[in-house]
């Protein structure tokens, strides 16, 4: 600052009053007011936030790194981390084609109940994951109606892989549709109405015009939508019978390792998904940061 | 005129835009397979109860006491996020301080974080030999294994809901007005409640049901820290998985489906409220 004042040529008329400053403004609170509040808003997000977070790796280093990795050589966890990336890597791809099926119809085209499907589409958001896992009991259970059919030409849905992958992907449904639906929304169609009109075909249209416009917002929904595939407990808990090394995913397994008193065990497999919880909000702020404007305005979360 | 009429009468096309059929066709299928189809079995199931069927089960003793911890507990936690969730969004939008970045991104952790993570990690902390519920203990206050554990669990999972509803809307609040209230005399106290608060008002609502409507069906987080006493710390989830446990299927759907229509209702005064919203501004 005095750098800038020495060098700059002296001036001829100087300013005969400070410049305003805003610190005693109208428009914002007293000092310790500020200060208060940020530390009430600061030592709440610790307590509630940071210090959950930081347990879960203290807890599972509490004895050290051997029995921390000791944990990941059990034959039941690595079925359990096997069992969680398959079911994650089922149901997050078709739910991205769900939703990029959804956000197209519902953006391009008007038709009647729109508004409707929207509320429908987040309508899993809104249902208890154990309410989740309980229709599928109801419909694939002992007495359930599509059991004598499915059992007899399918095989086994309840307690067993396939119904675990559809609870996942019930509750893991709106994600990738809701943060496509208002960005394409506001993007509207006139790029895709100009590449058709210069003779591409409807799927280059959405390949060359459409996917490079929206593919950060995708980015985003599909870090959530895993995130939430890899780490459900409620559902899945209902219908995976917790067959230890075969219907075990990650989530059920830290309960049986914690109720079963291991609990550095149980919270080495936490730290595990924990890792993932920061690596996705890691790269959801990079692109909130980096790709502000590509992503829908109007988010919820 | 003589060109004009040589060419063929142009046609509008119906639709510039191709892929309406297919699309639509594969998220309706898809919608109605996934959730709506299930979704209604839980009502054709409850139906077979009748009203009083469905009346007997859930006011028995015990599905009352959980149910009424279940949405008590979320009222509480909701109302826990209002005041501080609301403060955390202040700070972040009109405060700098260091390390704000760092608490924005950690914002969104209940969301990322499974909740089986979060439970066992709470109950940790909060246990009488936690981080925490060793400090309180002293004091006679015990969180974990009671219900004050459940009202921890659900203001975890309820946290980011008000924040990050109420924050883009405090964002938008014009900075003109609350200079005009000033030069008209206000206090800046009068001005943050005649001036502001209205205008965020709206949204605080919208985030207090959305996260009321989560914790109501939360399960995964609390189910640790709650210890799980039949009618005192058991939550209505809980209680779902405890009767399907017993193959009593139609209890489960009973609780089930009375749980649903309360979320149901809540998330139609979501909708009413953000359209009315809407159509104000």
């Amino acid at each position: 600052m005095s750098q800038i004042e020495n060098t700059a040529p002296a001036d001829p008329a100087p300013i005969p009053f400070e410049p305003l400053k805003q610190t005693n403004s109208v428009v914002t609170e007293a000092t310790w007011v500020r200060w208060l509040l940020i530390a009430i808003g600061v030592a709440f997000l610790s307590l509630f936030l940071m210090l959950p977070l930081l347990s879960v790796f203290v807890e599972a280093l509490r004895k050290g790194f051997g029995p921390f990795f000791d944990a990941f050589s059990d034959s039941d966890t690595i079925a359990a981390i096997k069992l969680t990336l398959l079911a994650a890597a089922i149901a997050v791809p078709l739910n991205l084609v769900f939703g990029l099926c959804a956000a197209w119809a519902i953006t391009k085209f008007e038709f009647r109940g729109k508004q409707l499907l929207i509320t429908l589409i987040d309508l899993p958001f809104s249902v208890s994951p154990v309410v989740a896992g309980l229709i599928y009991v109801l419909i694939f259970g002992a007495q359930g109606w599509a059991q004598p059919w499915f059992g007899d030409h399918v095989g086994k849905v309840l307690f067993a892989v396939p119904g675990i992958v559809l609870a996942t992907i019930f509750v893991t449904f709106p994600f990738i549709a809701r943060e496509l639906i208002p960005l394409m929304q506001e993007q509207g169609t006139e790029d895709e109405q100009a590449a058709l009109s210069l003779g591409a075909t409807g799927w280059q249209t959405f390949t060359r015009v459409t996917l490079p416009n929206i593919k950060w917002g995708l980015l985003y929904g599909v870090l959530l939508c895993n995130a939430r595939a890899m780490g459900e407990f409620g559902a899945v808990s209902v219908v995976s019978g917790h067959i230890r090394g075969l219907t075990n995913t990650m989530p059920l397994h830290i309960e049986i390792l914690y109720n079963e008193y291991e609990f550095v065990a149980a919270f080495a497999v936490a730290s595990l998904l924990a890792m993932l919880a920061m690596v996705t909000l890691a790269a959801k702020s990079f692109l909130e940061w980096r790709y502000a404007d590509q992503l829908a305005a109007s988010r919820r979360h | 005129m003589s060109a004009t009429a040589t060419l063929p009468a142009r046609r509008p096309t119906k639709r510039a835009i191709p892929g309406l059929g297919p699309t639509l066709g594969f998220s309706l299928f898809y919608l109605g397979l996934i959730v709506l189809i299930p979704l209604a079995g839980v009502f054709f199931k409850a139906s077979g109860l009748g009203v009083s069927g469905i009346w007997h089960v859930i006011t028995s003793e015990r599905v009352l006491a959980a149910l009424r911890l279940s949405f008590g507990a979320a009222l509480i936690a909701a109302l826990i996020n209002v005041v501080f969730g609301s403060i955390v969004a202040w700070v972040f939008v009109r405060y700098d301080f260091v390390g704000k970045r760092l608490f924005d991104a950690f914002i969104d952790l209940p969301f990322a974080l499974p909740t089986a993570v979060a439970g066992i990690a709470l109950t940790a902390l909060y246990s009488p030999n936690g981080w925490i519920g060793s400090l309180v203990e002293p004091l006679g206050i015990k969180i974990a294994y009671t219900p004050l554990g459940v009202i921890v669990a659900m203001t975890f999972i309820g946290l980011p809901f008000i924040v990050r509803t109420v924050e883009p809307v405090l964002r938008e609040v014009d900075r003109d007005l609350e200079e005009a209230a000033a030069t008209l005399g206000a206090w800046r106290w009068q001005t943050v409640v005649r001036v502001i608060a209205p205008a965020v008002f709206p949204s605080v609502v919208t985030g207090f049901a959305l996260a009321f409507a989560r914790a109501v069906g939360e399960y995964g987080s609390v189910i640790f820290i709650a210890g799980n006493f039949p009618l005192v710390s058991e939550i209505a989830p809980l209680l779902i998985i405890i009767k399907l446990e017993e193959f009593d299927y139609q209890g489960a759907t009973a609780v089930a489906a009375t749980m649903l229509v309360i979320s149901f209702v809540l998330l139609l005064i979501v909708n009413l409220l953000q359209a009315w919203v809407r159509k104000r501004s």
